[in-house]
């Protein structure tokens, strides 16, 4: 099968945008994609996309040019971006394209996502007051800081981490540094999670064009190749976020097994890998996922905040960009936007955010409701 | 003023307290709540409705720091009004771990293994005047 390059990005700032739907902000990041890769829209063969709350992907081509191209809709919940990229590099492994994109983007109301449960009946799990996304990850890091001894300042040092590296960043979101202990001080919202240890839902897109291995070097100096991509859902006895009741068994979730899945494929190693953007949706999720892929064992994540080795500067750095922390979490473009800024790490055009060294080989992985994981692993 | 169940197949209201309905997998023994027809360990379909534990231990924890949004939250949405409270998945020996309203909202007095007892707790009234209450678990020995 053919070796698949990444070879021409592009982005929409995150953020908030009044007067600017989803779609549109999806749209700018194609044509800045098409621009960075020298490419025509009317050259892409076909198109995977996505967005949670912005509408139908494939409606963009109106606004895009209606070049009659294969366009599929992805609705997979955080794993949307995931997934499009996963059915993007497929299609050019299997021969079928030499030429398309991925492409995701949202717009999502302010505040918490509000989930509602449709069906039969009143609404008891959010009448009752669950369903709420942030409750799971409350109690999924408190649990864990039990457990592995891990301590509210490494929760502290995380999102100081993430506004840090936001700072950085000219298309992130918040871009304002904040001290750890502004980061303790504001409001809890789901213990031991306070305000500024929580992303927010928000607005972006993200696109990324995919050729043929052999075929890159026509619309890049700089291609990047993706070694894997996976996607996994749960299996029985995982912790989830939305559950209603969890098995009394246990397993690992989806996240150490795409991990896993990933390495495999790419046949490389955690150690191998020199950039990590690792799903942020609070601070306690970039800590326990350091762990669930691979990057160090269960409570080391304590002593590796404590030395620095997850900044920018660090043997591991994660979330490079700000990660969802200052980034915000806009669904279908999310996952996209830590390959995006994997892309521009590899090529060396991450200006002041820039890893130095040289790296090689860099990692994303997301995961969301109701239980999935994306891991993909890029290499130059 | 009468108390009515947020809903009559998840919560059931008896003279002896609050009972949970769940499902039970004829094959594996499985249980899940609320009931679901098909099985996610042994994928049987097989499913009776139970009536769940009534006591269990405390797995996981957080407290709920800000209003949920309504739709879908029935309860107090008044920033001025609202008052924080505890959520839990709480172990029923043998059976499934539950999500739950926590009657305790006081971090230092909640930990992972702490005995829980079934309860209920407010949410609203409905047209007629009547309690709208949900399932919750109470530390056992504090009010329970």
């Amino acid at each position: 099968m053919t070796d698949v390059a990444i070879v021409g990005i592009g982005i929409h700032p995150f953020g908030r945008h009044d007067g600017v739907s989803g779609m549109e902000q999806g749209a700018h990041a194609v044509r800045t994609a098409c621009k960075d890769a020298g490419v025509e829209w009317k050259d892409i063969q076909f198109a995977f996309g996505g967005s949670a709350a912005a509408g139908a992907a494939d409606t963009m081509v109106s606004q895009l040019g209606l070049t009659g191209l294969l366009f599929i809709n992805v609705a997979n919940g955080c794993a949307t971006g995931g997934s499009a990229l996963f059915s993007a590099y497929n299609t050019i492994r299997s021969g079928a394209y030499d030429l398309g994109i991925a492409v995701g983007f949202d717009k999502h109301e302010r505040g918490a996502f509000r989930v509602q449960s449709e069906g039969r009946g009143v609404d008891w799990y959010g009448g009752s007051g669950m369903a709420l996304t942030t409750q799971f990850f409350g109690m999924k890091i408190n649990r864990y800081m039990e457990t592995y001894g891990v301590s509210e300042r490494s929760l502290a040092r995380v999102a100081a981490k993430a506004f840090r590296n936001g700072e950085l960043n000219p298309n992130a979101w918040r871009r304002k540094a904040l001290s750890e202990d502004e980061v303790l001080a504001s409001p809890m919202l789901s213990y031991p999670l306070t305000q500024y240890m929580f992303c927010s839902p928000g607005e972006g897109g993200v696109a990324l064009i995919l050729a043929r291995g052999d075929q890159a070097h026509k619309y890049t100096k700089k291609p990047v190749f993706l070694k894997a991509a996976v996607v996994r859902s749960r299996r029985f006895g995982s912790f989830e976020v939305l559950a209603p009741s969890l098995s009394i068994d246990w397993s690992a979730g989806p996240t150490v097994d795409a991990s896993k899945a990933a390495f495999e494929i790419a046949g490389i190693g955690p150690k191998d890998v020199d950039i990590a953007q690792l799903q942020d949706t609070e601070s306690g999720a970039e800590i326990m996922h350091m762990a669930e892929n691979g990057f160090c064992e269960h409570g080391e994540q304590e002593q590796m905040l404590a030395k620095g080795e997850t900044e920018i500067g660090g043997r591991l750095p994660v979330n490079t960009d700000g990660g969802c922390l200052a980034n915000g979490e806009p669904i279908g473009a999310s996952g996209l936007r830590q390959v995006y800024e994997n892309v521009l790490q590899l090529r060396g055009d991450a200006g002041k955010r820039q890893v130095q060294g040289d790296p090689k080989v860099a990692y994303t992985h997301v995961y969301g409701a109701p239980g999935i994981s994306g891991v993909n692993i890029l290499s130059r | 003023m009468a108390q009515v169940s947020i809903r009559d197949d998840i919560l059931q209201l008896t003279p002896e307290g609050p009972r949970l309905i769940g499902s039970r997998c004829k094959a594996c023994d499985n249980h899940v709540f609320p009931f679901v027809k098909g099985c996610a360990r042994c994928t049987g379909t097989e499913m009776e409705r139970v009536v769940l534990g009534t006591r269990g231990k405390l797995w996981a924890w957080t407290i709920q720091g800000f209003p949920p949004k309504a739709p879908p939250y029935l309860g107090e949405t008044d920033p001025t009004k609202f008052r924080p409270y505890g959520v839990g998945y709480v172990e029923l020996p043998g059976q499934v771990k539950v999500e739950a309203r926590l009657t305790e909202a006081d971090p230092r007095k909640l930990q992972t293994g702490l005995p829980m007892q079934l309860t209920t707790v407010p949410l609203s009234k409905d047209k007629d005047g009547n309690e709208i209450v949900t399932f919750a678990f109470a530390p056992i020995g504090q009010g329970a």
